[in-house]
């Protein structure tokens, strides 16, 4: 019998990571004109305890299901959750000092350093975590002083002071400095938190698992293979996964729908039992649109490092995972043409007409998830919003609904976004979490996944790509 | 508006001047139309980009307004721009865009 795949347990996770939002693409590029603006930004970060009961925080980690975040008025940073908790039913938050922690256990060539008293911080919070990998080592501060005053690197900050230090791995090579390689350690370590937690809650062995695929941006590698990958098997490594080898699947934002269908492909065709789909925070996003939160008195928003990981796995074990169905895939082919309508043909239509079904037997769809709180100041929209009202003008064009439905149409089948704007990870899979609950409670049947990517930002392709799933419950 | 794209505006109005040209915008929403809009008439307000405190007063419309639709092929029109004049809030962006378009900056 073919395996019917499923996605068994998801996990997501935040580092607060104010220290780093200096090193973002878009602050670095500015502070080059303006030597006041890291000092200026730290005055717009928000501590802790706010970043921690920030709404849509809540959400992405699983405390507050999307739709009750409809009901609480905007400005969110300013509606602070009241019972908010840094651990959730199907994510968690962390402190800056534990992601450093993090970044310092998945240091393999020794490029991190940080402070004893920053190293003893991180170890409190990270009890558990760090048995895997050792001890996470402090260094004298005169130490850290030092390599800041021999430079060949980046400091790394964290309240207030000057507490670490990364360095440049190859002076010659454009792929090693310091900045490509925070970035990428950032990515690893915030991803080896999402699948260390996902394991230890579904209860599977990390010697159980067969296979990683890692869905995140980052171009890990050297001057001959900017992007060599794979970014998976190092972060598997670190969760124990001693069985496991893996790969990285790269399309833009869209990539981690690509990962899943690719991961739901291994396990019905018997190649592997159990594959662990997985994505890190994107250092460079941090602090983004900062000009714009600036100008209109929000804090700066783009705080936190997103990560997530997936389990793919046989959907028969009688469990509550949600099946993948494969004979649903959405794709936007090449031939297909970039109108928002030939998208949505492709994406949404194509795939549900093959199995006799309308856009109306979808129960909710997970579009591109960006907090519209972090997007609307700087001009770029509610992307979320734009793409359920499409969705419902197709149903109106296919009849489906009529013109006055659309609202209900868009309240009812979509969610307010909620996940931070680092590329991939919105890319409607934080609902998956959600969408497991709300199966399990039976208030869901049926949940479309559609993520696009904008593959002309690389400048090889006028292109826009799309992929699209349909997930179930699995039943018995 | 891009900085890459206010970049090109200048450039193209430095080069080729301000006769003749017309902006089109194709923002879904009022919000980001408005300021598309205010960056190439009064200057690019978030001061961020190479049109800040450049006024070029670029008639600038929207691929949603009757008089640009009127000039299209329908078909065409209804293929690219169809689903969007359905979904969008046509009248709020026509205003905001206009505002910017006819203001006495």
């Amino acid at each position: 019998m073919i395996p019917q795949p499923a996605v068994l347990h998801t996990s997501y996770a935040l580092a607060h990571a104010p220290g780093l939002v200096r090193y973002g693409s878009k602050p670095v590029r500015e502070a080059e004109g303006d030597p006041s603006l890291p000092a200026r930004l730290d005055g717009a970060l928000r501590p802790w305890g706010e970043v921690m009961a920030y709404p849509p925080n809540q959400v992405f980690i699983g405390n507050l299901a999307p739709d009750g975040l409809s009901s609480i008025p905007r400005p969110w940073y300013e509606n602070r959750m009241e019972a908010a908790r840094p651990d959730g039913p199907f994510g968690r938050m962390v402190t800056q000092a534990a992601l450093y922690g993090l970044m310092k256990l998945c240091d393999d060539f020794d490029l991190l350093a940080i402070d004893e008293r920053l190293a003893e911080q991180a170890r409190a919070e990270l009890t558990g975590f760090g048995h895997r990998r050792g001890r996470i080592g402090g260094a004298a501060a005169d130490r850290i002083e030092a390599l800041i005053e021999e430079g060949g690197g980046l400091p790394l900050y964290h309240e207030g002071r000057a507490a670490g230090f990364i360095r440049t791995a190859h002076r010659q090579d454009d792929s090693l400095t310091a900045r490509v390689l925070l970035e990428n350690l950032a990515a690893k370590a915030t991803a080896a938190l999402a699948v260390s937690d996902l394991l230890e809650r579904s209860g599977l062995a990390a010697e159980r698992v067969d296979y990683l695929i890692n869905c995140g941006e980052e171009a890990v590698g050297d001057r001959y293979q900017r992007g060599g990958g794979s970014l998976s098997k190092a972060v598997g490594e670190v969760a124990g996964c001693v069985n496991a080898t893996g790969s990285d699947v790269k399309a833009f934002c869209a990539a981690p729908v690509h990962a899943l269908l690719a991961a739901g492909a291994m396990v019905a065709s018997g190649l592997y039992e159990h594959v662990v789909v997985l994505g890190g925070g994107s250092q460079a996003k941090l602090g983004m649109k900062f000009g714009a939160h600036l100008r209109s008195g929000a804090p700066v928003m783009e705080d936190c490092l997103a990560s997530m990981a997936f389990l793919v796995g046989p959907g028969e074990g009688g469990g509550d995972g949600m099946r993948i169905r494969l004979d649903l895939a959405g794709k936007h082919p090449i031939g297909a043409g970039s109108s928002a309508r030939a998208v949505y043909e492709a994406l949404v239509v194509e795939p549900l007409e093959r199995a006799g079904l309308g856009m109306t037997d979808i129960d909710r769809y997970a579009v591109e998830l960006h907090n519209p709180e972090i997007t609307v100041p700087g001009g770029s929209g509610d992307v979320p919003r734009t793409n359920y009202r499409t969705l419902a003008a197709m149903a109106v064009l296919r009849g489906e609904i009529q013109k006055e439905d659309m609202d209900r149409f868009t309240a009812e089948r979509g969610m307010p976004g909620f996940a931070p704007t680092q590329g991939h990870i919105p890319a409607g899979v934080p609902y998956l979490g959600h969408a497991q609950r709300a199966m399990r409670l039976g208030e869901l049947e049926r949940a479309m996944v559609v993520a696009k990517g904008s593959l002309f930002l690389g400048r090889m392709t006028q292109l826009v790509d799309g992929v699209s799933f349909v997930v179930e419950p699995a039943g018995p | 508006m891009d900085l890459e794209d206010q970049a090109n505006v200048n450039r193209l109005a430095e080069t080729s001047g301000t006769d003749g040209m017309v902006v089109l915008l194709g923002q879904p929403d009022a919000n980001s139309a408005g300021l598309f809009a205010e960056t190439v008439t009064r200057g690019d307000p978030t001061w961020a980009g190479p049109l800040a405190g450049v006024p070029l007063g670029l008639p600038v419309y929207h691929v949603l307004e009757p008089e640009i639709k009127a000039q299209m092929d329908g078909d065409l029109y209804d293929e690219h721009v169809g689903l969007m004049e359905l979904s969008a809030d046509v009248d709020e962006i026509i205003k905001w865009v206009a505002f910017y378009r006819e203001g006495d900056s």
